[in-house]
Order: structure tokens, then C-alpha cells, then sequence
């Protein structure tokens, strides 16, 4: 067997190299001499050579289209050009970030410590799923959303400076997944739960595990107006503790519901040590589980009755309120399934089986009718369950391990297959049959990806309306596709050419991601975001995005005050200095300092670093921020600039002394 | 209007001594010399005069244009640029120019207007301002430009290894990296467009009022000439 194996590794080798050495069509024909010259030194296929025409983005020019990753467990969040796959920024999100001075003195401690937990402080997260804030089903370019699964939070990034402003604790669940989600105007953002706890993170044994633990999906009321989640206007519902995994808003005629699927209807309690199935074998058990159905304008209704209990200052609706309301709903979905993906009209939700080779296409209008019908049986809690064939469009049978799906312009859609390292091109039928040549509900190409690809982003591919263009596939592991640098690899984004029908799929270029474990990722159209070129005003809060009250506008107000033993600076920042130079307080003080740039200048950024302190902030143009901290240590320390600001930033300190006590 | 101007046929303007003269010979004068008026209240919201820098790390350039009461453009930016060299901030030349800037200006178009009800030699006194108005513009921005660049403070960084110099009123120049173009803009071109067109309005003035002077005179002479007799 194990030389069988060998010896088609050599074949297969041998033929890769024959492939590459010696292709069948002559490269570079039709292209200039120098441009032929290097194809033909570097053997490029003319695969390639398309790949390389179609990616290149000459300097100067821009990406018509941004994508948004998450940043897995680096607790960040990517900003990626697309189809040239450059990182243009690192959002810091969760975990503190030098750069952006992010976690290092100003308002992004506050932010931070928004998400501690019982006053630990958490300084890392596992961003999952980024989502756009939405306008009737469309992304609107002004806000994003990124969960934590690790602690069930939520963060909110403002597109007009690409910064986060709030991180959200879910106060009842300590894990999540299904997040974030936007419904279709982003009136409320929704985080779906993952590992059944007892509500409130409370203690509960695991024998109880039935009775005490539970899942919630949290819808959070965003207001766009202060660009923050208010908490007071938003709710829980209480689900079964069946593992709640992805969750994807209706939009269009489904409007008003959202869905998710779940793995663990087997309530699996693992316990491999004690003998008990594991976990991985223990919830892969049934042979279905349950795809939820939420009706959340009818969920917000009761809500807004006062039909929900208050748990940590949050309402919750409880689990027998969201049956007797008429709320929830499953239907069952085949086999510890992966993924909720709504079609760009609402009228289909497509699972993944994962370790089935199917995709399950529900009809939203068939659930609509089986639940007006009524007359349904319930699970173990009493939640109506709607038969398969009463909810079910179609099943497409792709290959092995299906996962996510989106969509294009031309009735296509793409899963991507984990154990097949495939993504897969199929056709979807209904009101999108006459949009490709090919059958309705059938797979149509499998383009192998490199490797074992995960979440699938397609160029605004989960709006009412997705651009077609490209498609990404988010790869988790990369084995051979790049230098080595050691045990720890690169992720793989892959990025797809999806612009040609039928079976012409592309990969085009392969992405290392070298900081994290990406998840998801949205792509919008690079025109819709319009940040700002430097802030508005010169004394900009970005945390409450107008003018800070301690902002200075000129030189003249530079000034240090003492109170007792306080000492306030206001402090200017412009090409290269600060003022005042020279900051002399006495071990012990309370030390106060804002700072403003006066710079309005695109890219004239100043940092300032005040050694031994912790200290480090990024002052962009026309920002204002204030550092807070006590003089604990006596002796003389520096405050720089950080930036490379211009010829004279080495000259950019001033002396910080602090005489003992 | 076209029946004003080519069919005054039964309108006249009896002079002194009887003769007869169109009344388009009145109207025309008086309506050049609004004209003229008008171009130079419309020039203080355009601006006279303006510099444009070029460099590597500014792609799109640095601009300030100069209009008689305000700067406008990337001030902030040049004056940030201009503290290496120690030149004081641009805001600070020319600063009592600016406040009076506006009224001065509206005082010499309606001096101009006024010049239209003044039927002798004193329209062109009441017109001279306007006449000088671009040579004094001009010669005060010289002056300003001169005093910037030899205003260098020598404890700015880069202020000891800077000659003095004056930045070109018209034309390209150098500072460091930056290539400096200075232009006249469309409020100056107008300033210069009511010399020319009070110029045009005086000279059709007199055309109209002399020989109304000269039938007075020829009356006058008459008269003396009867009481005489």
C-alpha cells in the first residue's frame, strides 16, 4: 500500500513537472518581448499569465473592491484590496495594537475595557464573523460589526476612520458563533450563540445539562445615529441547548426572520475520560439536526409587550414565550450541518451538510406555508418542528464537506467543500433559473483549492444584489503553497475568477495571511466607503467624532496647570514638535495630558511614546486624545514621535521629569 | 435696449446753444463706467493672485490664492512647511490691507459711479483710484513677498542656512523640494479689464460733456456779446 502510494506521488510529480516544464500552448505569444522574455524564464503557463494580468494593480491605482476579514484569534480585523489581495490595515479590535495606539493610553482603554468580564480584563478575542452594516439588504459602507467567540462580545468598527468605537459584552452567554449577522436596515445586529451554557454564566453540572443549559441568540439594537449598540433596546431569545452555530438574516420576501443551524441536537455532554463518546462522535450522531427559524419583527413585538424577563440587564425572552408567541421553529437539516446562507432574494436558505455531500436548499415560502398550516409536531421542548419535505426546495449533492455558501449575479452558487479542498459552482433554480445556461440545482464545476478552505466570500455576495466578479476562498492551511518559515503556517485567501459562466473558474492569486485564522470575510464595492482623507476639525474626539472640550487649536493655548497634586497639560503636536518641551512634574502626581495634532495634512500622522509608562498613541491628523496615568516613577524619561513625520522627526521630543518625592 | 440705442429718433439732448445730441451719447459713458464699477465689486470675491507648489510627497500640489480680504488653500500646510525655514506664517502679511480691503474697493467703484453725475474734468479725479488700483495691488504684494523672505527667523531649524530672498511675484521659483508657480488670477485680470474699460467710459465722457462745456462757453460768449453790443 505504502509503495503504491510512493510511486503515484512520483507519477503524479513527474506529470505536474512535465505540466509545468513544457506546456502545451506556447507562452507568451502576443505579449511584448521583454514580457515574453520573463514568461517564458520563469515557465509561466498562460494560466498565469492571466492570473498575474488580472491581479496586478499598477501604482497608484486602487482595488474597486475591500474586503473585510476577520482576524481569527489576533482578536483584529483585515482590510484587504481585492483582486490585488494587499493588506491595506489591521484593524485593532479585541487585542491591543502599538501602531494604532490602541490599548495604550487614550479612549481606546475605555474601549477595551468595555468588554472586561467581571473586571478581568480580557485582551484578546477570536473575531469571527465581520458583517457591513446593511440598507435595505445592501451594504451602506458606514459601519462594520465583528463578534468574539471566545467571550461572546461584540465590537463596533465606524467606517469613517476604520476604528473600532465599542466592544459590547453579552452579559447571559460567555461563547458565541452566529455573529454578527445585520438584519436588512441593521436595525438590530445578531449574535448567534455556539457551546450551550447555563444562562448567565452561572454554575450548573453537566447532569443537568438539559434543564439548565441553553443557547441565545442576542439581538443587538444598533443606532446609527450615535454609531453605537444600545443594550436598553435590545433583546435575547432563549433557544434549547442544541449548539446554535451560523445565523444569516431573511432579506427581501423573507424580510423579518433570521435562521441558523445547529450540531448538537444529541445534547451531547462528552466526558471522553469517563468513557462517554467524545464530543466529535457524540454530536455527529443523529442523522439530522435543526435548522432554527426565527421570527424576530414578532420576537421585537413581544419584547416590546414586556413579555421578556430582565437577566444582567438584558431582556431575554424566555424559551416557552418564543413557542407560545409564535417566534420559533426548526426543521430539520441534514447532518451536523454548517452554515445559513439566505439567496440575494430571500427565498431560499441554503445548510451545508459538512458530513453530508449535500447542500439543503429550504424554500422560505414553504416554511411560511407549513407553519400556517400549523399542526406540526415538537421536539423534546415543545418547539414546533416543520417536516423536511414540507420545507425543503431542493438537495444538491456537491462533494465532501460542505460548508458556506454565497452567491453571484448569474444564478450561481458557491459552497465551499472542507474535506474536498473544493469550492464548488452550482446553480440555483426558481427565479434565478433563467439567469445561467445550466439545469437548475446542479453542480456545475469544482475548482480545487489549496487547502482544506473554510468560510467563502464572494464580492458583495450576501447583499440583495452580489457583484459576481470574484470569489475568495478563506483556506486553512496553505502546506505547500509558500516559503517555509517554520511550524506555524500562513493561512491561504485564495482568490477566485468567478466572471466567466459554466465551468471557467480561477484561482488567480494566492493571499498568505501570516497573523492569524481568518473566518469570515464581506466584500464590498470600494466606492460606497467614503472615509475620512484627515478628521474634520482640528481637536477631533474619534470617540465621540466631534470636537473634544480639551482640544487646543494653536501653539499659543499650549499649557500646564497644577491642582493640588494634578498636574493638566494641553499639549500642540505639529511637524516636529510638541508644546510645551519640557513637562516637569513630582513623583506621586496625577498626571492628565491631551494631546491635539494640528496637522491637517493627509498622512502627517505623529505618534508619542513616553518611555517607561506604557504609553503610545497615534495622533492623526486633527486628532485629540487624552492620556490619563500617576507619576509612580521618578527620573527623567523622553516622549517621542513614533511616526516618521518628516526630516526633522528624530528633533520631535521633549523631556518628561519627574522629581522623587 | 436696441430701440434705446440706434432709434433715439424723437429723445434728444438740447445743448446750451441749441444743437442737438443723441441721448445714446449720455447713456453710453454713464452705463461703461458702471460697467467698470461692476467688474470691480464682482473682483473681491475672486481671487488676484495665487501660488501653486509642487513636490514628490504632495501629488496633488499646494495651492493658496490670495483675494483681497482672505487666503484660502492649503495656508495651514505651507505655513507648517514654512517653519524650517523660519518665514512667519502667511496670514501675517498684509494683514491691514485685508480689513480695509473690501470697503476701499467699494468706494472706489462707487467713486466711479459718482463720476457718472459729474458732468466736467473732476469724473476722471473721482476715477483715478480705480486707475491705480492693480499697479498698488501689486506693488504692496512685492512688498509682503519681500518682507516674507526676509522676515527668516534665525532660530527656526533650518533658519541660519537661508539667504533672504523674494519669492517671484509672477512665475516659477525653487524652495527645497518644492517648485513654485505664482500666477495673477481672474480677480486681478478684472481689476486690470475696469482700468481699461474706465479708461474707455472717461473717454466717451468727455466726447458727451465737452461740448456741452463748449456751447455753454459759446453762449456765455454770445450773450456777453449782445449785452455788449
Amino acid at each position: 500500500m505504502k509503495r503504491l502510494f510512493i510511486f503515484l506521488l512520483a507519477i503524479t510529480t513527474l506529470l505536474t513537472a512535465c505540466g509545468r516544464g513544457a506546456p502545451a500552448t506556447p507562452v507568451g505569444q502576443g505579449l511584448p518581448e521583454e514580457a515574453a522574455a520573463v514568461a517564458a524564464e520563469r515557465g509561466l503557463t498562460p494560466d498565469d499569465i492571466y492570473a498575474a494580468l488580472k491581479t496586478y494593480m499598477p501604482s497608484g491605482q486602487t482595488d474597486p473592491y475591500i474586503m473585510l476579514a476577520s482576524g481569527g484569534q489576533s482578536g483584529q480585523v483585515l482590510v484587504i484590496g481585492v483582486p490585488s489581495m494587499r493588506i491595506l490595515k489591521v484593524i485593532a479590535v479585541f487585542t491591543p495594537e502599538s501602531w494604532q495606539g490602541y490599548g495604550f493610553g487614550g479612549s481606546s482603554m475605555e474601549v477595551l475595557a468595555q468588554g472586561d468580564v467581571n473586571g478581568n480584563q480580557l485582551r484578546w478575542g477570536d473575531t469571527h464573523h465581520p458583517a457591513f452594516s446593511e440598507t435595505a439588504g445592501e451594504y451602506d459602507g458606514g459601519f462594520a460589526f465583528i463578534n468574539d467567540k471566545a467571550n461572546a462580545r461584540l465590537a463596533v468598527i465606524d467606517l469613517r476612520d476604520f476604528e473600532t468605537k465599542q466592544i459590547v459584552k453579552n452579559p447571559n452567554s460567555i461563547n458565541d458563533h452566529g455573529g454578527t449577522f445585520v438584519t436588512p436596515n441593521t436595525e438590530y445586529v445578531v449574535e448567534g450563540p455556539q457551546y450551550a451554557a447555563p444562562i448567565g454564566w452561572e454554575y450548573a453540572s453537566l447532569d443537568d445539562y438539559q434543564e439548565q443549559y441553553r443557547g441565545l441568540v442576542t439581538f443587538w439594537a444598533f443606532d446609527r445615529f450615535t454609531g453605537r449598540v444600545d443594550p436598553a433596546k435590545s433583546f435575547q431569545i432563549e433557544l434549547p441547548p442544541y449548539w446554535q452555530d451560523l445565523c444569516d438574516a431573511g432579506k427581501g420576501v423573507s424580510e423579518g426572520w433570521v435562521f441558523c443551524n445547529s450540531f448538537n441536537t444529541e445534547m451531547a455532554t462528552g466526558g471522553l475520560e469517563l468513557g462517554n463518546p467524545p464530543f466529535e462522535a457524540g454530536t455527529a450522531k443523529n442523522d439530522t439536526d435543526y435548522l432554527h427559524i426565527i421570527d424576530w419583527r414578532k420576537a421585537e413585538a413581544t419584547f416590546k409587550a414586556g413579555k421578556a424577563e430582565e437577566i444582567n440587564g438584558i431582556a431575554v425572552i424566555r424559551l416557552q414565550t418564543a413557542i407560545e408567541e409564535g417566534i420559533l421553529y426548526f426543521t430539520p437539516e441534514p447532518k451536523s450541518p454548517h452554515g445559513a446562507d439566505v439567496t440575494p432574494g430571500g427565498e431560499y436558505i441554503v445548510v451545508g451538510g459538512k458530513l453530508d455531500p449535500h447542500v439543503t436548499v429550504y424554500s422560505f415560502e414553504k416554511i411560511k406555508n407549513a407553519i400556517a398550516a400549523g399542526g406540526l409536531s415538537t421536539d423534546a421542548y415543545g418547539v414546533p418542528v416543520i417536516p423536511l419535505d414540507q420545507s425543503m426546495e431542493a438537495q444538491v449533492e456537491l462533494g465532501l464537506g460542505p460548508l458556506h455558501t454565497v452567491y453571484d449575479d448569474k444564478g450561481y452558487a458557491y459552497t465551499s467543500l472542507f474535506l474536498d479542498s473544493a469550492v464548488a459552482r452550482w446553480t440555483l433554480g426558481g427565479p434565478y433559473a433563467d439567469k445561467h445556461p445550466e439545469e437548475p440545482w446542479t453542480l456545475v464545476q469544482k475548482l480545487p483549492v489549496h487547502y482544506n478552505i473554510g468560510h467563502i466570500a464572494a464580492a458583495e455576495g450576501d447583499t440583495a444584489s452580489p457583484d459576481g466578479q470574484y470569489v475568495v476562498a478563506l483556506n486553512k492551511w496553505s502546506i505547500d503553497r509558500f516559503a517555509n518559515v517554520g511550524p506555524l503556517l500562513p493561512q491561504n485567501f485564495q482568490l477566485v475568477d468567478i466572471s466567466k459562466t459554466g465551468d471557467q473558474m480561477k484561482v488567480i492569486y494566492d493571499m498568505p495571511i501570516g497573523m492569524a485564522e481568518p473566518h469570515y470575510a464581506q466584500i464590498i464595492k470600494a466606492d460606497k466607503l467614503k472615509p475620512f482623507e484627515v478628521y474634520p476639525e482640528v481637536g477631533w474626539n474619534p470617540d465621540t467624532m466631534s470636537v473634544d472640550p480639551n482640544a487646543i487649536t494653536t501653539e499659543e493655548q499650549a499649557r500646564v496647570e497644577r491642582n493640588g497634586n494634578t498636574v493638566e497639560i494641553w499639549m500642540t503636536v505639529v511637524r516636529s514638535h510638541y508644546k510645551p518641551e519640557r513637562i516637569e512634574v513630582k513623583q506621586g502626581d496625577h498626571v492628565i495630558w491631551h494631546l491635539t495634532s494640528l496637522e491637517q495634512t493627509r498622512d502627517a500622522t505623529h505618534g508619542f511614546a513616553l518611555s517607561g509608562y506604557n504609553i503610545n498613541l497615534s495622533l492623526e491628523p486633527g486628532e485629540t486624545q487624552t492620556v490619563e496615568f500617576d507619576a509612580t516613577m521618578s527620573g527623567t524619561y523622553t516622549y517621542y514621535c513614533t511616526e516618521f513625520c518628516s526630516a526633522l522627526h528624530l528633533e520631535m521630543l521633549g523631556y518628561f521629569l519627574v522629581q522623587p518625592e | 435696449m436696441k430701440t434705446l440705442f440706434s432709434k433715439p429718433s424723437d429723445v434728444f439732448v438740447v445743448l446750451p446753444d441749441g444743437s442737438r445730441r443723441s441721448l445714446r451719447d449720455y447713456l453710453l459713458p454713464s452705463a461703461v463706467l458702471m460697467l467698470a464699477a461692476l467688474l470691480l465689486m464682482i473682483s473681491i470675491f475672486l481671487p488676484y493672485w495665487s501660488m501653486t507648489m509642487q513636490a514628490p510627497q504632495y501629488p496633488k500640489g499646494l495651492t493658496v490664492k490670495v483675494y483681497v480680504n482672505h487666503l484660502q488653500g492649503d495656508v495651514r500646510e505651507i505655513d507648517a512647511l514654512n517653519h524650517y525655514l523660519g518665514m512667519p506664517p502667511l496670514d501675517e502679511g498684509g494683514r491691514l490691507e485685508r480689513s480695509i480691503s473690501v470697503v476701499a474697493i467699494v468706494v472706489m467703484g462707487l467713486l466711479v459711479m459718482a463720476a457718472v453725475f459729474v458732468g466736467n474734468q473732476w469724473a476722471g479725479v473721482l476715477a483715478l483710484p480705480s486707475l491705480f488700483f492693480p499697479l498698488i495691488f501689486l506693488g504692496d504684494l512685492w512688498l509682503i513677498l519681500y518682507r516674507y523672505g526676509h522676515s527668516i527667523d534665525p532660530q527656526s531649524p533650518l533658519g541660519s542656512a537661508i539667504q533672504p530672498f523674494t519669492p517671484p511675484l509672477f512665475g516659477e521659483g525653487r524652495v527645497g523640494q518644492f517648485s513654485t508657480v505664482a500666477r495673477p488670477e481672474l480677480g486681478l485680470f478684472l481689476a486690470l479689464a475696469a482700468v481699461v474699460v474706465v479708461l474707455i467710459g472717461l473717454w466717451l465722457h468727455r466726447a458727451a460733456y465737452k461740448p456741452i462745456l463748449e456751447a455753454r462757453k459759446k453762449v456765455a460768449l454770445t450773450k456777453s456779446g449782445i449785452s455788449e453790443a
